[in-house]
Order: structure tokens, then C-alpha cells, then sequence
């Protein structure tokens, strides 16, 4: 049957719904098999594959977490030692940044953004392919040198000069710089998809104003990406040529400067922390009306405020550099941003609470975990007016202040909207319901054993506890806090095991969830749970920013589309006016193949610096193989 | 839930040309990304110069010949490829040919001249944070000819092959040029930074 369908050019509308699907499923499928698996393209499957690895550096950098609290639960410990624990430290902070935060949102996004916008697949999927198998290179680089005694032991900022030749012997400081540039390639090709894909690929009818406003969020996520990442590649490139070949960028005594590494460092490192809140902020602001019953208030000032934080981001490192010495008046000025980026933020929580205000909310999981999210992240966010002064900063600049200060910030502002945007999106991915009661078992237990962990290291800070330091003498008044932290972290990580157990357990044995469960206004809803490889049979058209609320019965759509090759529409970047039938590559190994070459160049050039000149040629010919017509239908124009 | 069909895309073309093109999209995002890069050095060379007591340090300046030779190659070859650009507009396969040959040879000379840029700078990488960041300057500008070019000979490739007419490939001439429109305007400043503020 299906075979009779696929005559050349057949278009959608020429097939009755049966005949459709299977055409598009011949089309756009993944088949089975070793081969297959890798080359697949499918934006849901690399999405998955992305969310899954993500959660298991989740899980990798909380047992080194669980360690620290191990070794600092009394005073004198010698479970780690000094060299053990300083690679410990390191580990935690690179890969929860690094292989955890930024990539979770990048890969939820990858999983969501087309279903959203209402297209088949995010543009440049073999790129989006090649990132993943990027990332997990990265991962692993990083992961294997730490179970050889080759972790970075630097701190996650790996200043120099400890990083750098004459402190940082052996390969360990490279580790962590090389492991930087396979995580930064890999968010820079997939915020390139995803401005793209948000830019041109929209549904019909999807102006500016009516986007959804997590993908808002990812579209001023991903420029922030893109500008911020070439610095931190900048830096990290250079202390890897510093110590391979001698140059001297960061070297006082050759007319270098170690401050240089800061400032490069924190140029990023800042809006770093946006590029992790601002896609939790969008998830927070789409779910909130599903479970309120009503639309955001405020639509126009959240993407505003997504704008502001975005562009204030970028004057703001400075204040992560308060205690180097800096000329007064520059100071005063990075105060004043910090301060400043209050503003947005402000502007956001009272839009989300406005919504709460005024609507019926229903207190699911999803919404138990945005509203422990707003007050969690309240708190960061006021000790981050604090810490914005240089007085107080210089007081509790490397304490345990700043250790909480952060958490509350990374793991309220962002882990917490993510883990009620797992309960909230699951179920469209697996097809299956969390179970509810479970889920509040889950909430309370993290946000409890949370603010019982983070909460007392603000006292630790402010009784001069510093940071990274691996034991602690007994005559030191720190010792009966440090064993509260520690138990109550317990709480903490039960909350967590139950999390994954319950993810792990309802893609299995969940409740049918059917296409809405949460009878949710955005696209991603209006195809079953899960989506198809196509994602929709028909590419939906809408009319507003809620299309499943504004039309609950009958939903528009646009036909004329081929099936015989895999194709969707290009959009106008202002009002999403049709401009053209686009191809969508096919899958394709290739990607593999240069993630691969690229990993052997990458790796090789922390030993030598021929592998500059010879590695990029195997890269160069696994592109021209990757982009060199196939004479498939999708590339006739 | 049912669907009405509100909006009938069959006449569309095939590919969009332009704007409407993702890989257009694609193309400048990544020279956004590039820009940015260059920007960074540039912005570490002027840190590292506002540093020292003297610049260059402890050497003279570079000599002035093949950096302005290269320069001059680069602008003459805006020419071409600016003709190369029109004749990919109209879809002229016989010309886009030409085109192509001749920004590859546009994009060999400048590598030759290089050759002698990088002794001309007159300091080794090592010598000093002036030296390490001239090179680096140098040698990131080069990675960029280079890359290009190896795109150009690919792509020219393509277009005497049977692949060659089709308005994809013409839109990839096109975002082709526009490529070695930016490896030629980021080459300025860098130009200016280090043959002229060391000479200032």
C-alpha cells in the first residue's frame, strides 16, 4: 500500500488520513538497526537521546557532591584526599555546567521548539546530530581523564596562573579546556538550529507576537550563546597554547596578564548563568497558564524582560572580579548593572504572579515545582543584590555565602522549573503520565532537602567558611552546621532517586496520556503523545498565541505539501508569511563520521600542535561527504 | 481533533532564495559567531597594548609589504566576487563557472603572500604577549582564507558536476560569496591592528 502512494510529487492533500500517515511515516522514519540508529536526524530522537545524557551527568556530578558532604561532615576527615577532593570540586562544577545545565535546556529545547512552532524537523538536523555526538565526546573526555586521575583539579573556572604552564604540570588543566571547547561547538551549532528554526520555520500564521514564549526564551538563549561562547573559546584555545607551545597571553613577566584569563573567562561565564535561567524563565512562563487557566499576563513585558536580561547580561562579569583590585569608578558601574538586571527579573516573577492571581491554578506537580522555583529563586536572587555591592562581596567573596547564593540561583532558577518541565513534557514524550502522587513525594522532598542543604551555607559564608576547601580543623566553628548540610542532603537526594525512578518507571507503566492531557494551548499538544516522526500529519496554521484554546474543536492547517520527500515551510521572519516548500535532509551517517574525526583532532592537539595541521583534513573530507548531493528528491528546487 | 485546511502551499517554490533560504540563515549565524571571535582578539590585543610600557614590545613594528599585498589582493577580489553573486542571482550556470575558478585562484594568492606575512611580523610567538597575539591574529585570519577556500573548491566542483544546475546549488554560491565578503571585511581592522597601531 504504501509504495502506491509514494508516486513521485504526490501531495498531502491528494491522500485521505490512512494513506497520509503511512506516506509520511515512509518518508520521515527512523528504521530500526544499528546503522539507522546512528544516522537518524530526527530532532526527537537526538532531543531524547540529549535529555537522557544530560540526566546522567546529573546523577554522576550529584554522587561527587554526595562525596563533598561525605568528606565535610566532620572535621579532619580523611576520606578524600587533598588532590582527590580538588578534582572533585572541579568535576562537579565543569560537568554540572557544562555537560548539565546549558545542555539540558538546549536538548529540551531540540526535543520541543519544532513541535511548538508547528514544523517537521529543527533546520540543520545533521548538524543537530553531529552536536550531540559532540557533546558526548566531550562528556566522556572529561569523565574518563577524572577515572584516571587525569580530572581537572582548577576549580570550574580554572584560573590561570594555577591553570596555566608553571602551576598546572601534567594534562589535567588541558582536560578541562579541551572538554570546553567540545561542549561550547556543541551549544554554538545547536543554538544556530534553533535561532533558524525560530526565525523561518515557524507555522503560518506564527508572527513575532504570537510565539510561544519558550521558544522566545531559547531564540534570546541561543544569541546569548552565540555571542558569549567565542570568548570562553578564545580563553580556553589560549591557555591551551600557553602551555602547548609557549605563547604568552596570560604570562606578567612576557607582557601577559592573568586578569586577561578573568575578564575572558566571566565575559561568558555571566551570561553563562542567563543562558541557564532564561530557558527555565520560558518554561515557567508556558506552563503557568496551562495549569492557571489563563493567558500570561503580561505576553509583551516577559519577552521584553527575556530581551533586557539578555543584553544586561553582558555588562555585568566584572562583578565576579570585585576582589582583583579594579579601578573604583569601573566597580561602581558593574554595581550598578548587577543591580540593574533585578529589574527584569522583578518584571517576570510579578507577570508570573499576576497569572497565579487572577486564574484557577490547579496544583499539579508542574506548578508545585514553578511555585517552589519562585520562592527559591527570590532568595538568589536577593543575595545577589547583595553580593552586587562591592563591600559585602568583598567580605564573603569565596565563602560558602557565595556557594549558596549560586545554588539557589542554578538549582532554584533553573533545575527547578526543569524538573516540573519534565513532569509537565513527559508525558509527550514517553506517551505516559507521571504519577501525581509520586510527584508530590517528589516536590517536597527536593524543595525541603534543598533549602535545608543550601540554607545554612549562607551562615557557614558569613562565619568565614571558605569554599573549596577540603576539611576543616575542629576548633573551627563550623563543624555542627556542616554536619546538618550533610544529612540534610540525604533528604535531597531521595527526592532525586525518587525523580528518576518514577521518570524511568512511568515511561513504562504510566496512564495513557492521549495527545492533551493537560489540555495545554501550545503545539506541541496538537499531535499524539508521542509525535510521529513527522511530527504532524498536517503542518498546523495559527491564528494567536493559544491555537489549541482558540480553536478547541476544529484545528487549521495548510495542505500541499509534498510527501514523497521530506519537506516543510519556510516562514517570513516578521508575520510567518509562506515563502517556500523547503527540503529537510535525510538521515545520514556522516555527522557521525565528522564528530568523530573532529573528536580524534580535538584530543590529539592537547598533545601536539601538528594535530592543527594534519587532523582537519579527515574533517574536511567527512564534510564534503556529509554535504555532497545524494540525488534524493530533497535536493531538487 | 478535525482539521480544516486554511492554507494551500502548493504553488510555493521548491527552495527559497536568499532570505527565505535557512542555510542563508545558517551562513550568517555562524559569521555572527565568527565576528564575535575576531572582535574577542581584537579586544585582547588593545588589553594587552593599553599593559605595556612600549608597543611592539622589545621589537620593531612588522614589515608593511605582504600584509598590504594582501589586503590589496583581497579588495581586488571583492570584484569578482561581487560579479560572481549576480551571475548566481540569474542562475547562469556557464558564468557561475568562471566565477568559481577565479575566486579560487582569489583565494590561493593571498595564502601564498601569507607564506611570508607570518616572518614578516618580525617576532616569534613566544618571544612575547605581543608576539603571541599578533600570531594568533594572523593565524585565525588564515584559518578563515582557508576554510573558505576549501568550500570554493568543493563547491566548484559541484557546479561542473550534473548536481551544478539547480537553484540550491546557485543559493550556495551565493552564500558562498557572502562568506568571503566577511573573511575580506574582518581582514581590515585586523589589517589596522597589526601593520598601522603599532606604527602610531
Amino acid at each position: 500500500m504504501t509504495d502506491s502512494v509514494l508516486e513521485p510529487k504526490t501531495r498531502d492533500n491528494e491522500l485521505d488520513r490512512p494513506l497520509l500517515e503511512a506516506a509520511l511515516t515512509e518518508t520521515w522514519k527512523t528504521p530500526s538497526g544499528f546503522w539507522n540508529t546512528l544516522s537518524t536526524v530526527d530532532h526527537k530522537i537526538i532531543g531524547k537521546r540529549y535529555i537522557f545524557t544530560a540526566f546522567v551527568f546529573l546523577a554522576l556530578g550529584g554522587i561527587l557532591a554526595g562525596l563533598m558532604r561525605v568528606q565535610l561532615a566532620q572535621p579532619e576527615a580523611r576520606l578524600l584526599s587533598a588532590d582527590r577532593y580538588n578534582q572533585i570540586f572541579t568535576m562537579h562544577g565543569a560537568n554540572m555546567m557544562f555537560l548539565f545545565a546549558v545542555p539540558v535546556m538546549e536538548a529540551v529545547a531540540i526535543y520541543l521548539v519544532p513541535l511548538m512552532v508547528g514544523t517537521r524537523n529543527i533546520a540543520f538536523p545533521r548538524l543537530n546530530a553531529f552536536s550531540y555526538w559532540i557533546y558526548l565526546a566531550g562528556g566522556l573526555l572529561l569523565w574518563i581523564a577524572f577515572a584516571l586521575d587525569m580530572g581537572p583539579d582548577v576549580g570550574w573556572f580554572a584560573y590561570v596562573p594555577l591553570s596555566g604552564p608553571q602551576y598546572g604540570a601534567g594534562k589535567r588543566a588541558d582536560i578541562w579546556a579541551q572538554m570546553i571547547t567540545f561542549t561550547e561547538l556543541s551549544a554554538l551549532a545547536v543554538s544556530v538550529e534553533l535561532v533558524v528554526t525560530i526565525f523561518k520555520q515557524r507555522a503560518p500564521g506564527m508572527s513575532l507576537d504570537r510565539i510561544p514564549l519558550f521558544a522566545w526564551a531559547m531564540l534570546v538563549t541561543s544569541f546569548l550563546v552565540i555571542m558569549a561562547m567565542p570568548a570562553i573559546m578564545v580563553a580556553s584555545t589560549s591557555l591551551i597554547l600557553d602551555r602547548l607551545v609557549g605563547t604568552h597571553l596570560f604570562n606578567p613577566v612576557e607582557g601577559g596578564d592573568a586578569l586577561l584569563w578573568q575578564h575572558l573567562f566571566w565575559f561568558f561565564g555571566h551570561p553563562e548563568v542567563y543562558i541557564i535561567f532564561l530557558p527555565a524563565a520560558g518554561m515557567v512562563s508556558t506552563i503557568l497558564p496551562t495549569f492557571t487557566g489563563r493567558p500570561v499576563f503580561g505576553y509583551l513585558a516577559l519577552v521584553m524582560a527575556l530581551v533586557a536580561t539578555g543584553v544586561l547580561s553582558f555588562g555585568l562579569w566584572v562583578h565576579h572580579m570585585f576582589v582583583t583590585g579594579l579601578p573604583r569608578l569601573g566597580a561602581s558601574f558593574f554595581t550598578a548593572s548587577s543591580t540593574a538586571i533585578a529589574i527584569p527579573a522583578g518584571i517576570q516573577i510579578f507577570c508570573w504572579l499576576a497569572t497565579l492571581w487572577d486564574g484557577k491554578p490547579v496544583f499539579k506537580t508542574p506548578l508545585l515545582f514553578v511555585i517552589g522555583f519562585i520562592v527559591t529563586f527570590v532568595i538568589g536572587g536577593l543575595t545577589g543584590v547583595m553580593v552586587a555591592s562591592v563591600p559585602l562581596d568583598t567580605q564573603v567573596h569565596d565563602t560558602y555565602f557565595v556557594v549558596a547564593h549560586f545554588h539557589y540561583v542554578l538549582v532554584g532558577g533553573a533545575v527547578f522549573p526543569l524538573l516540573g518541565a519534565i513532569y509537565y513534557w513527559l508525558p509527550k514524550i514517553t506517551g505516559r503520565m507521571m504519577s501525581e502522587r509520586l510527584g508530590r513525594w517528589v516536590f517536597g522532598l527536593i524543595f525541603t532537602g534543598f533549602n535545608l542543604t543550601f540554607f545554612p551555607m549562607h551562615i557557614l559564608g558569613l562565619e568565614g567558611m571558605p569554599r573549596r576547601i577540603y576539611t576543616y580543623q575542629p576548633d573551627l566553628p563550623w563543624h555542627g552546621l556542616n554536619v546538618f548540610v550533610s544529612a540534610s542532603s540525604l533528604v535531597l537526594i531521595a527526592g532525586f532517586l525518587l525523580f528518576f525512578f518514577e521518570a524511568i518507571r512511568s515511561a513504562r507503566q504510566g496512564l495513557p496520556a492521549g495527545p492533551n492531557p493537560w489540555n495545554a494551548p501550545t503545539l506541541e499538544w496538537a499531535t499524539s503523545s508521542p509525535p510521529p516522526s513527522y511530527n504532524f500529519p498536517r503542518l498546523p496554521v495559527v491564528n494567536g498565541l493559544y491555537p489549541l484554546w482558540e480553536q478547541p474543536t476544529e484545528l487549521f492547517v495548510a495542505g500541499g505539501l509534498r510527501v514523497d520527500r521530506r519537506e516543510l515551510v519556510v516562514t517570513s521572519m516578521a508575520a510567518a508569511e509562506p515563502e517556500a516548500r523547503e527540503a529537510s535532509p535525510r538521515n545520514s551517517i556522516w555527522p557521525l563520521w565528522a564528530a568523530l574525526a573532529t573528536t580524534v583532532t580535538l584530543i590529539w592537539s592537547i598533545f601536539s600542535p601538528w594535530a592543527v595541521v594534519w587532523g582537519p583534513i579527515p574533517v574536511a573530507i567527512t564534510l564534503i561527504g556529509w554535504f555532497w548531493p545524494k540525488g534524493t528528491p530533497e535536493d531538487e528546487s | 481533533m478535525k482539521e480544516r485546511v486554511a492554507v494551500d502551499l502548493s504553488r510555493l517554490p521548491l527552495h527559497g532564495m536568499g532570505r527565505a533560504s535557512v542555510t542563508w540563515w545558517g551562513t550568517a549565524s555562524f559569521m555572527l559567531i565568527e565576528g564575535t571571535g575576531f572582535a574577542l582578539v581584537v579586544a585582547v590585543y588593545i588589553y594587552l597594548m593599553s599593559l605595556a610600557p612600549t608597543w611592539p614590545i622589545d621589537v620593531p613594528p612588522p614589515d608593511l609589504l605582504p600584509g598590504t599585498i594582501v589586503t590589496l589582493i583581497l579588495i581586488v577580489s571583492l570584484v569578482p566576487n561581487y560579479l560572481t553573486t549576480r551571475w548566481a542571482e540569474r542562475q547562469d550556470l556557464r558564468k557561475v563557472r568562471i566565477g568559481m575558478v577565479v575566486m579560487s585562484l582569489f583565494g590561493i594568492a593571498p595564502l601564498i603572500v601569507r607564506i611570508f606575512e607570518f616572518p614578516a611580523l618580525r617576532v616569534s610567538w613566544d618571544t612575547n604577549a605581543y608576539g603571541s597575539i599578533v600570531w594568533i591574529l594572523l593565524g585565525l585570519h588564515t584559518t578563515h582564507i582557508i576554510t573558505d577556500l576549501v568550500d570554493t573548491f568543493v563547491l566548484a566542483a559541484l557546479m561542473f558536476s550534473r548536481h551544478g544546475q539547480n537553484r540550491r546549488r546557485f543559493g550556495d554560491v551565493e552564500d558562498n560569496t557572502m562568506y568571503w565578503n566577511f573573511v575580506v571585511a574582518t581582514w581590515i581592522p585586523i589589517y589596522g591592528c597589526i601593520y598601522w597601531i603599532p606604527r602610531l
